[in-house]
């Protein structure tokens, strides 16, 4: 990735940019890299090991990062989806940072394994398939070679969505609700969310208390259907709340769905185009409305 | 025992459930189902007066909450309902261009049109779900509303699913099925 670690180089020795953020080779394979002098940017990598969604950087909940100035940040196509929905929604200005897009063929489930290969059907992460985003238009640079696309996995995620609308409503209540007990609310999800911008989350006010805070299924189920719920419409499908998980929720099921639902009701679907407004928030009057008697 | 404001901070079992509320049965012993009605200010809780002022007979198991509008209804609120022993819950406003505040129920129309697909997903069945508009001359539309939400409600049991949640122990994750188990290829083992 030379073509990657020069532009880091020039870039910080121009004084265009104080900070690169990419990935960089780690004790347990690739890893988020701050980079903030020239000399460091060889340090930077890229294959399909590099999973992280870095737009979680720059949230407003991290303001310690976009003080250190204005920042370059190596992005796959995904992860440009988070940007553009940070520009949407106002939480980031675009003239303090610089993007660099890299083709991207899928990457792994996880960032651990040694081999830097091409990812397989059995080692891709189920979100790659299908990708519309291979070669992210709206960065200032877009570097690699043309990628393959991503091998199908075994199980799609609509393939899993799917499988579970077959069931029944008992028994998906059985399965959600099976699921939502395994939850000990240490609020990853939210954590490495790009999206989950709020500097007070709901599930942290206690005045009043709208979530429960236990750890116990029945708060465990109102914190994940409104985790879900508030990012209806501006989840990238990124995965990284799944990924995160300690006790493995499939929350990009969840996601999943409501990225269906409302893209069938509102014609909706996510993009890199931060111009386009968030469906919730926007209306049109003629929605369909055969559920309101 | 506890005390009704301990319930109400700490959320309520089954069977505690009638110390806040009055019993879930009529004294004939049949199931009352319990609904909440969140409804906009302007329209609905009008025509609820106006069914009132009218003397329309209809089914009495509805607590209704005013808002100023069906913008101001958060899922949460219906979430709450659920965790403090409803059994159904109406969402009625103003019906589409007849919002006080211009674009209320529009907005409303799309938060509650995830919410609900969403909570089917989950398996909440859809019947204990009803949305409606209801204008300020329509009393006897909202008796309709209120009846259909209440039969619904009677048909589909008490909501036991949901309020049996808070005497479910936490799970430690290996006793249940997995999403490998359901798509059978038997990979269910935990990495």
């Amino acid at each position: 990735m030379k073509e990657l670690q020069e532009l880091a180089r020039t870039l910080l020795a121009d004084g265009e940019v104080e900070l690169v953020i990419g990935w960089e080779e780690g004790r347990r394979g690739a890893r988020p890299a701050f980079i903030t002098s020239p000399d460091d940017a060889d340090r930077l990598i890229f294959d399909a090991r590099c999973v992280h969604n870095l737009a979680t950087y720059l949230s407003p909940r991290r303001p310690q990062v976009t003080r250190l100035g204005k920042l370059a940040l190596v992005v796959k196509g995904c992860d440009v989806k988070a940007v553009a929905g940070l520009l949407r929604e106002e939480q980031l200005s675009s003239d303090r940072l610089v993007l660099i897009g890299v083709r991207c063929g899928g990457v792994f489930e996880e960032p651990a394994l040694k081999d830097p290969a091409q990812p397989t059907s059995e080692t891709v992460a189920p979100r790659c398939y299908g990708c519309d985003n291979r070669e992210p238009a709206r960065v200032a640079y877009l570097l690699g070679e043309p990628q393959p696309e991503p091998p199908m996995p075994a199980t799609t995620i609509d393939d899993r969505v799917a499988m579970l609308d077959a069931l029944s409503p008992d028994e998906r209540w059985q399965f959600w609700t099976d699921q939502f007990s395994k939850c000990v609310r240490c609020y990853a999800c939210r954590q490495v969310c790009p999206l989950c911008v709020c500097e007070q989350c709901i599930a942290d006010k206690t005045m009043p208390q709208w979530i429960e805070t236990a750890s116990h299924p029945r708060g465990n189920l109102a914190w994940n259907l409104i985790r879900a719920l508030h990012l209806a419409g501006r989840c990238v499908g990124c995965g990284e709340c799944e990924r995160f998980c300690p006790v493995d929720i499939p929350l990009s099921l969840l996601n999943r769905k409501v990225q269906q639902i409302v893209e069938e009701r509102f014609d909706y679907v996510v993009s890199d185009d931060p111009e386009r407004p968030a469906p919730i928030g926007d209306y049109r009057p003629d929605d369909q409305e055969e559920f309101i008697k | 025992m506890k005390t009704p404001d301990e319930l109400r901070t700490y959320g309520a079992t089954a069977d505690d459930r009638s110390a806040i509320d009055g019993p879930d049965a009529s004294p004939a012993g049949k199931f009352e189902p319990r609904i909440t009605a969140f409804v906009c200010n302007w329209c609905t809780y009008t025509g609820a007066d106006l069914a009132g002022t009218s003397r329309l007979h209809m089914a009495t198991n509805v607590r209704i909450i005013r808002l100023p509008c069906t913008g101001r209804i958060d899922p949460l609120f219906i979430i709450k309902a659920f965790e403090r022993g409803a059994d159904g819950v109406i969402v009625s406003g103003c019906h589409p261009a007849d919002c006080h505040y211009t674009s209320g129920n529009y907005h409303a129309r799309r938060r509650f049109t995830v919410f609900r697909e969403l909570a089917v997903f989950l398996g909440i069945d859809p019947g204990r779900l009803t949305f409606s508009w209801v204008s300020a001359s329509e009393g006897a539309k909202w008796r309709d509303v209120v009846d259909g939400a209440v039969s619904r409600a009677r048909e589909l049991g008490p909501f036991e699913g949901y309020h049996g949640l808070v005497d479910r122990p936490s799970l430690t994750g290996e006793s249940f099925a997995t999403i490998e188990d359901l798509l059978g290829d038997g990979s269910g083992e935990r990495s």
